[in-house]
């Protein structure tokens, strides 16, 4: 049995991919149009692709019986550790849009400092995973100018958009107190540190997109699991099936 | 799926031991960079290729299909422009 702390920061980052990736998902086949439908979907499927590197990681520091599905497909939402932005419903495009840029911003750089990491496993997959965020990052936040610099209607949808999710960018830079354990033992990226670069890239962009950073409170909690009354309903889709057939395989 | 009205691009791929780029397929994009970008998630996702190229389908100008019989036609019976039609001499070599 690994270190308790250890296991909540893999959950945590595990969840994140899994949830943002099954978001995402929601799109198939209801893309605005085929092309970025697909895209998309690819990018859902690189999250989860990266949610299963994690949860593997994080059974085998379990033990015991415990599988990547049992964890994805297993727990309630008071067991998820995933921070509340990547749980927020799709909404429109707009709103979808900004959730994955503001998100992948945040795991563009976290993924770069994670790099680092003692724990040699988070830091290959932080390697790998990288390479897709980059991408993430370059696709959302083009869109994210597009439509902020689009039409009047465009605007006003990604105006919305900002206020519905930025109070909820604050909780990826406040250590949980399980992350404060494991950035002093060298394993955990600290947050705060990548806050500055996170703020300039957004930054950036939305000045190009001509959208403002809202003065707001910020919502936390989801890392360690009290979260927005949206997860109960993603999961209660998502695990459908392995609550109704458990261990089902096809 | 909505009707759109993004232009028509004409997407050309390069695989990795391919010297040219071929034509892959078409697809809708606002610009040159978002043809790119969906050409990447549309065209590239298995490992087809290592570049992009992307044309708006208006600027290709193709030959009409009704003058398919003379435009190619009277290349069938010039064998004369194979250079396999004509006899080597012997003496050459590596050929």
């Amino acid at each position: 049995m690994g270190y308790p702390a250890h296991i909540d920061y893999s959950l945590q980052l595990a969840d994140n991919a899994l949830i943002l990736g099954h978001r995402n998902s929601e799109w198939t086949g209801h893309g605005p149009i085929l092309e970025q439908d697909i895209a998309l979907s690819n990018i859902a499927l690189d999250l989860i692709g990266q949610a299963r590197y994690l949860y593997q990681h994080a059974a085998r520091l379990i033990g015991g019986k415990v599988t990547e599905d049992g964890l994805a497909y297993g727990r309630d939402a008071w067991d998820f550790r995933n921070c509340l932005l990547v749980e927020q419903s799709n909404g429109d495009w707009g709103k979808t849009i900004l959730r994955q840029f503001l998100f992948s911003a945040w795991q563009y750089y976290f993924y770069g400092q994670l790099r680092n990491s003692r724990d040699q496993e988070l830091a290959a997959i932080a390697e790998k995973s990288v390479k897709e965020v980059t991408y993430h990052l370059r696709w959302s936040g083009e869109w994210v100018i597009r439509l902020g610099d689009g039409t009047e209607e465009s605007h006003e949808r990604m105006r919305r958009a900002v206020d519905e999710l930025w109070k909820y960018t604050g909780e990826m830079f406040a250590p949980a107190a399980y992350e404060k354990e494991l950035i002093r033992l060298g394993i955990a990226v600290d947050a705060g540190e990548i806050r500055p670069l996170w703020g300039e890239k957004v930054g950036e962009v939305f000045n190009e997109a001509g959208l403002e950073i809202p003065v707001t409170w910020m919502q936390g909690g989801g890392k360690e699991g009290k979260h927005t009354e949206q997860l109960g309903y993603l999961l209660a889709e998502m695990q459908f099936l392995q609550r109704a057939y458990p261990n089902c395989e096809w | 799926m909505h009707d759109n009205q993004w232009p028509l691009w004409e997407v050309f791929i390069r695989s990795k031991q391919g010297l040219d780029h071929k034509h892959a397929g078409s697809l809708h994009a606002a610009d040159a960079a978002m043809a790119i970008e969906n050409a990447r998630d549309v065209y590239t996702r298995r490992m087809e290729g290592v570049s992009i190229w992307v044309v708006e389908s208006k600027y290709i100008h193709a030959s009409d299909p009704d003058e398919t019989s003379s435009l190619y036609d009277p290349a069938n019976d010039k064998v004369y422009r194979h250079p396999t039609f004509y006899d080597l001499p012997d003496e050459l070599k590596h050929m």
